[in-house]
């Protein structure tokens, strides 16, 4: 039974830093390549499936503004 | 479904101010995870310093108390000394805590102080544009130092942890850094020692964090942590160098 994650990311407080997609070990947070109110480029968790929930892009983001959930997947 | 994250309770809603991947946040955050995990929330007087942090009360959902350039060991040993009930912590940048501080923070450590000092080292001054602190290493660029420290000049940098770990005042001295979500864990476990310590009453407790300035350091974000891995750990070793477990 794999664990999946579930991410959910504050676009309009992103700050585009990119530290979550350096340090996500799966690979699946990019820049989005359009800008949010503040002139950032969000993260967002391009292959959501692939998530195993290990908060990594959490712990590592400054601004706080990703949110982890683990799943049982069946 | 388990929650793995979510925003502690002792960071209120605003938004910080740093600079895209400034982890000053990540250590904003890590110190309210441990003041949620200790239930101290209510009970927790900060005391914020001068530098980029100096907006700490609008970050932290406990009373703050904005000190002086350098002056937050002593504004913390009067709260302390007053309201020894309350567990009091500063949260100072190299800047402050090491330069025009340096009188308050080896004093209040000497004394041995019954409060947790949060010592945040990014190797300049980031608030005022990037120039040189005692902390800036050898050969470093700064907008002070162009062509890097002179130490023939400028002097050498200060390991301030290891300076106080000379006197017997301090009952917990650490080192810790955030560039990667490893080092983030072990920082949190330090923080969390650093706030214990008072709780107990065992004595002063002291943090180092080397942290990443990635706007006056001229780097990405990503990068400004690969030069502190690279630069700053060397000179400034990680771990615990004065560790008390009970009073003298
Ligand atoms: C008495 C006094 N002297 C000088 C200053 C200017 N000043 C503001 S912040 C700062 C240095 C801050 O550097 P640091 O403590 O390392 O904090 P950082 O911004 O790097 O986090 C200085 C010199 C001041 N505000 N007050
Ligand atoms: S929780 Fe882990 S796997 Fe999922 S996006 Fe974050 S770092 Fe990647
Ligand atoms: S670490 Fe946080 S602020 Fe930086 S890009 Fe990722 S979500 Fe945005
Ligand atoms: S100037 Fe440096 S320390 Fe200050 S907020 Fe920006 S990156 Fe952080
Ligand atoms: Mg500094």
């Amino acid at each position: 039974m794999a664990e999946r994650g579930k991410t959910a990311i504050d676009r309009e407080r992103c700050k585009g830093c990119g530290l979550c997609a350096a340090f996500c070990p799966r690979g699946i947070i990019s820049l989005a390549p359009e800008i949010n109110s503040r002139g950032y480029h969000p993260a967002v968790v391009t292959d959501p499936g692939a998530c195993t929930g290990c908060a990594r892009c959490a712990r590592m983001c400054p601004d706080v503004v990703i949110m982890v959930e683990r799943v049982e997947a069946a | 479904m388990a929650t793995m994250f979510a925003r502690p309770e002792a960071l209120t809603a605003n938004p910080f101010h740093y600079c895209p991947g400034c982890t000053h946040g990540v250590i904003h955050r890590l110190v309210a995870e441990v003041i949620d995990e200790l239930g101290i929330r209510e009970n927790t007087v900060a005391v914020a310093s001068v530098g980029c942090s100096v907006l700490a009360y609008n970050y932290f959902n406990v009373d703050v108390q904005q000190a002086a350039h350098g002056r937050a060991p002593a504004v913390a040993t009067g709260i302390k000394r007053v309201l020894p009930d309350r567990v009091v912590f500063t949260y100072q940048g190299d800047g402050d805590l090491a330069s025009i501080g340096t009188a308050e923070i080896v004093h209040a450590a000497a004394r041995g102080e019954k409060i947790t000092v949060i010592f945040v080292n990014n190797a300049n001054y980031g608030m005022t544009g990037g120039q040189l602190a005692p902390t800036t290493l050898p050969g470093q660029v700064t907008t002070t130092s162009p062509s890097g420290r002179d130490v023939t000049r400028a002097g050498y940098p200060i390991r301030m942890v290891e300076m106080l770990a000379t006197l017997d005042g301090p009952a917990y001295l650490a080192r810790a850094s955030v560039h990667n979500p490893a080092q983030v864990v072990k920082a949190k476990k330090m923080l969390r020692r650093a706030f214990e310590v008072q709780m107990q009453g065992l004595g002063f407790a002291l943090v180092e964090v080397l942290s990443s300035c990635p706007t006056n350091w001229g780097l990405k974000p990503v990068e400004a942590l690969r030069w502190l891995e690279k630069n700053m750990l060397p000179y400034y070793p990680t771990g615990e160098f004065k560790c008390l477990q009970q009073a003298v």
